[in-house]
């Protein structure tokens, strides 16, 4: 270890805002974009399910006028 | 080799593919960037000039670096799906956009945070920074073009035209701190040069390089595969996949 101790360590000879500035917003972003990226995935396919849904109750509702109709 | 490579034009089959790849990114650049970072922060020895401020170096190349393999791994696929008109190379293209755009701002905040204590500002308009800025306004423009049309092919068209025209800034940015003077250190690393920095900082640094590769694989194959579903969505094997996930 290149430090001698955990405060030295946190304070990186002075520049410890900079350092942990620059660590502390890469890893911010970097865990934005996977979240980002990762939620993406749920959200096309809950948007593809309620499509889905969406037509089947189309089509039922077309199939039930049709039934509908001689009588009409 | 075309018969080998010609089933993956199915987006399927290159959705199955990306799935199987996916895992493997995801493990090895983690292990590989946790490795690299607490080796540059904390057991890699003090710069003789510029102090402990140096550790920045450790994400800021990187990130910088691979901003512009991204950019050219994203024109490559834009120029083979304008073509070849081949749908999933441009899904490709789309899908590192957005890790491109992230890497650059990686790179423009740490190299602003190093800037600050090594030339006493925050930002200077000198060609190497302000191309860099160039470069991150390109990327927001080809995510914008990407989101800016229903017809993903006409989007991918107009986002590649945009991307092909960006090209031309990847040599200006790596160039620039030679061809103007400038606040910017030169490359530390060159391909033909020794390498400027004992090997004590370089292994780290190579070592985050590889592992911010590895991430920048993992993030694109989760948003390739977003593209894919995004673009086959009546395809059957979409409808059971989104069936399969809903249990």
């Amino acid at each position: 270890m290149h430090f001698e101790s955990l405060s030295d360590f946190f304070a990186m000879g002075g520049y410890g805002f900079y350092v942990w500035l620059s660590y502390g917003v890469t890893f911010a972003l970097l865990i934005t974009l996977t979240v980002v990226s990762v939620r993406g995935r749920r959200n096309l396919i809950n948007q593809i399910r309620s499509k889905q849904a969406r037509e089947q109750k189309l089509k039922e509702y077309r199939k039930g006028n049709k039934k509908d109709e001689p009588k009409a | 080799m075309w018969k080998w490579l010609h089933p993956y034009a199915k987006p399927e089959r290159s959705y199955e593919l990306a799935s199987t790849l996916l895992p493997w990114f995801a493990v090895s650049s983690v292990i590989t960037l946790l490795i690299g970072t607490i080796w540059g922060l904390a057991f890699a020895p003090v710069d003789y000039q510029q102090g402990e401020s140096y550790r920045i170096i450790f994400i800021h190349v990187p990130a910088a670096t691979l901003a512009m393999s991204t950019y050219m791994a994203m024109a490559t696929a834009a120029f083979v799906g304008m073509v070849w008109q081949l749908k999933l190379s441009d899904a490709a293209a789309a899908a590192m956009a957005p890790v491109g755009a992230v890497l650059t701002a990686i790179a423009l905040i740490t190299g602003s945070a190093w800037g600050k204590p090594m030339w006493g500002t925050w930002w200077i308009w000198d060609a190497r920074l302000t191309t860099e800025l160039i470069l991150l306004f390109i990327y927001i423009g080809i995510i914008a073009l990407h989101n800016s049309f229903e017809d993903k092919v006409l989007a991918g068209r107009a986002a590649g035209i945009l991307t092909l025209v960006g090209v031309i800034n990847i040599p200006i940015i790596k160039y620039s701190v030679e061809w103007w003077n400038t606040l910017h250190q030169g490359a530390t690393i060159s391909k033909l040069d020794k390498p400027s920095m004992p090997t004590e900082m370089l292994i780290p640094l190579l070592i985050n390089i590889l592992g911010f590769a590895l991430m920048i694989g993992a993030l694109t194959l989760i948003r390739f595969r977003n593209e894919i579903i995004d673009r086959n969505s009546m395809r059957p094997w979409v409808r059971e996949l989104v069936a399969q996930e809903s249990k």
